[in-house]
């Protein structure tokens, strides 16, 4: 009951729940948007109406989902301010920036010439058409970039230095670039859009095994297939280096968020383990991996120490280790599982399996694991950054709104899951709409007569 | 104050602007959508009339508020904690908008996308006069920063007067956006024709009721002396010109109009920017706790930075804006209707 009335406790809840809702619809546009632009030069060059129609398909199933995209992203930006004033007074100087270009040097692309691939196919040159579809995804990686940036000085800050005012203390910029290319900066980059990536070749994979499934949109569900497949395993192989620099980062940066990831209680080695239990108030951890095997994994050495939680002070721990654990340990499964699903997706598409109902349905349901992944990898990075908003610097305790009283907050929430659970409804049975649509349905000669069925009924 | 805090303080406006003008005729759209909307095709046309840019428009939004973020913290987390709720259901009113428009095109469930697209445009349209309101007339304000008044003292008569402003300017901005956009002849197209002069009057009428409160409940109580300023006045002047243009003059041509209300719209905000200069938020209690320009600062080095960022994002933005402007100039075709969501 206490921490139902905690101002802090429920702002977090709050902004969590608008980060995991944004962050269904974040994969998917990037994810997406690699799938489309592949799709809009396939359809340039063939002129295939097949293609045509493909192209057109993948389009609606982009739109809807950038559209929440958008919308969740500006409560995100406000709640900055809204829910985490004192962090806004604190990270004004540097944090501000990064969001500002963010919508300036990218989301304006993506929105602009959204619009023009909506509605511009018979408006504008079919080379500037093509060029719009690029531009979309090109401005969704940007996006990216200037999030990880703004967040990544979150984890590791840089370029800066703590000056005190009337009102408490502030962090001022000292160095830009020090600040937008801190420590963790790339290699949470490379990390992160790989893994936006992955999830738009799986679902390209998932919906292209539907098609095979159910026998039908035959020319579609191969291209997807065949276009997830060869996205997928590149982005799988680079996966490694990319999560490799990022765990390399946090080794470094980040040691108590590390000793929580794995469970460690004492200084030593770092294990590396498969699965496991951590009992937080008792400080022991039940798993079962390789000794020494994340200290060699950074740094090809099984015996390199690091700090274990004991030797952390109470307060400096992050709140939950267990989860911590878990959600980590859960997105190395999953990333197992992305790679079960490019073999299986490899065999369908050479006719090995093509007939098996069973290895076209774990296809159908690929799309899962990535977007797991991402969900619980993220809340990895954040737990784990936990007791601090900025790491060593500002306690989030210290961060929260102080005009805002949990009264307001527990309104707001509520409405929030409304809102939120209706939305999500409402978009996945279009997005699952469209999908069994298909791509023919959309055919120039048919759209017409269907759109007008639409309007009559 | 230095010259680079003048600067973003001019700066935060024209992204102010920029967003209330563009996404103004789209949200005024959202608000005259059941009343115009009568039949499946007039859904349609206004559907397709924003349905290029509202996207767009709304990032302005986004931009700004980054902007103020980075530029003037302490005015960002003031404004935005201390109008939590208004703020909340603003947010709420995008989101159920975007999604409506995204997916009312869908076929299912069509009335309930009617509806959340209508009170999704209705509620920032009223909330952010209401919110300008608030700012330009102050609120008690602790030594942090944060607003110490409850959800209905920010109720008072100008902000609510100030809410009503903008609501109807909104309005009128959509009918002229839609008289210019949808086809000519259309019934759709001249009854939104037929509403700007009564809008364009309403919005007269409130604008000097506004006045009328500010000198009467806001000057006297200003604990900074708040007053009209002349470039207030000028613009204010500004405003009524193209409000009056809009009422009288019958001749011009439709596409003027949507221009004209944006002007009309810039010239609003620049009558905000100039009564509150050099402050954010006046603090109502004690004028030493305001949140002015000096006191909300960034560092030289973060504002040259965004003058940097801007420099080179501003022109690109211009850029996109013209040419998707440009690619869907003139009124909507039949064959427009077949295209998009």
């Amino acid at each position: 009951m206490e921490a139902l009335l905690d101002a802090t406790f429920l702002a977090r809840i709050q902004f969590a729940a608008t980060c995991i809702f944004h962050y269904m619809f974040v994969p998917l546009s990037v994810g997406f948007g690699m799938v489309l632009a592949i799709l809009f030069t396939k359809a340039y060059r063939s002129k295939d109406p097949k293609d045509e129609s493909l192209a057109k398909f993948w389009l609606k199933l982009f739109t809807g989902t950038f559209a929440v995209g958008v919308a969740s992203g500006i409560t995100m930006e406000f709640q900055f301010g809204t829910n985490w004033a004192d962090y806004a007074r604190f990270v004004g100087d540097i944090f501000g920036a990064p969001l500002a270009a963010e919508a300036l040097l990218a989301f304006f692309l993506e929105s602009v010439f959204l619009g023009v691939l909506l509605f511009g196919a018979k408006k504008v040159s079919p080379k500037f058409y093509l060029a719009s579809a690029w531009l979309v995804w090109l401005g969704s990686c940007l996006s990216a970039l200037w999030i990880i940036i703004a967040n990544s000085w979150m984890q590791t800050p840089a370029g800066y230095e703590v000056v005190a005012t009337a009102a408490g203390t502030k962090a001022v910029l000292t160095d830009f670039f020090a600040a937008a290319l801190n420590y963790t900066t790339l290699p949470r980059y490379f990390h992160t859009i790989v893994a936006l990536l992955l999830m738009g070749a799986l679902v390209a994979i998932a919906i292209g095994a539907y098609y095979k499934l159910k026998k039908r949109d035959v020319h579609a569900g191969d291209s997807l297939l065949r276009i997830g497949l060869v996205t997928g395993v590149v982005l799988a192989v680079v996966m490694l280096p990319a999560a490799h620099a990022q765990a390399v980062a946090v080794c470094e940066n980040q040691p108590s968020k590390l000793a929580a990831m794995e469970g460690q209680w004492e200084d030593g080695p770092s294990d590396l383990s498969l699965f496991g239990w951590v009992d937080d108030e008792n400080g022991v951890t039940y798993s079962l991996g390789i000794p020494g095997g994340t200290s060699f994994l950074a740094t090809f050495d099984f015996s390199a120490e690091y700090q274990g939680l004991n030797s952390i002070p109470d307060e400096d721990q992050p709140d939950s280790i267990n989860l911590i654990f878990q959600t980590y340990h859960l997105m190395v499964i999953c990333y197992g599982l992305i790679w079960l699903v490019l073999l299986l997706g490899f065999l369908v598409y050479r006719g090995k399996l093509d007939t098996k109902k069973w290895a076209l349905k774990f296809l159908q349901f690929g799309w899962l694991w990535p977007i797991l992944a991402i969900q619980v990898g993220w809340m990895t990075a954040e737990f784990g950054r936990q007791p601090w908003i900025v790491w060593g610097e500002l306690r989030t305790v210290d961060a929260a709104s102080a005009a805002v009283d949990p009264v307001s907050l527990i309104i707001t929430l509520a409405l929030f899951a409304v809102v939120y659970t209706t939305i999500y409804v409402i978009w996945a049975k279009s997005l699952l709409k469209d999908v069994k649509k298909g791509p023919e349905a959309l055919a120039p000669v048919a759209d017409d007569k269907n759109e007008e069925e639409e309007v009559r009924a | 104050m230095t010259t680079l805090s003048i600067l973003w303080f001019v700066l935060i406006f024209v992204l102010i602007i920029g967003y209330f003008a563009l996404d103004g005729f789209d949200l005024g759209t959202g608000v005259l959508y059941p009343f115009l909307g009568k039949n499946e095709r007039s859904k349609k046309i206004m559907m397709r009339a924003i349905g290029p840019v509202w996207d767009g428009n709304e990032v302005w939004l986004l931009t700004a508020g980054g902007a103020l973020f980075a530029a003037f913290a302490p005015a960002y987390a003031t404004s935005f904690s201390g109008f939590y709720l208004a703020i909340m259901l603003v947010l709420m009113g995008l989101i159920v908008r975007a999604v409506a428009i995204g997916f009312g095109g869908h076929g299912e469930s069509s009335r309930l996308c009617d509806g959340a697209f209508f009170v999704g445009s209705l509620l920032p349209a009223l909330l952010f006069g209401v919110a300008v309101g608030n700012v330009i007339a102050g609120v008690p304000l602790n030594a942090n920063g944060d607003y110490i008044g409850t959800f209905f003292a920010l109720l008072t008569p100008f902000a609510l007067a100030c809410g009503v402003l903008g609501l109807v300017h909104m309005m009128l901005q959509g009918a002229c956006w839609l008289a210019a956009k949808a086809p000519e002849g259309d019934p759709l197209q001249v009854q939104a024709k037929n509403l700007r002069k009564p809008l364009a009057l309403i919005s007269l009428v409130m604008f000097l009721i506004c006045t009328v409160l500010f000198k009467m409940t806001v000057v006297p109580n200003s604990s900074v002396g708040m007053d009209m300023t002349i470039p207030a006045i000028i613009a204010a002047v500004a405003y009524l010109a193209s409000l009056l243009y809009i009422a009288f003059v019958s001749g011009g041509k439709d596409f003027l109009f949507p221009v004209i209300a944006g002007i009309g719209c810039a010239a609003l905000c620049i009558v905000w920017a100039a009564t509150s200069f050099p402050y954010f938020i006046p603090a109502s209690n004690d004028p030493t706790l305001s949140i002015t320009i000096a006191s909300a600062a960034g560092s030289d080095l973060t504002l040259t930075v965004m003058t940097i960022i801007a420099a080179i994002g501003v022109p690109l933005v211009l850029l996109y804006h013209v040419l998707v402007y440009r690619a869907f100039a003139g009124r909507v075709t039949d064959e427009d209707l077949h295209e998009g969501y």
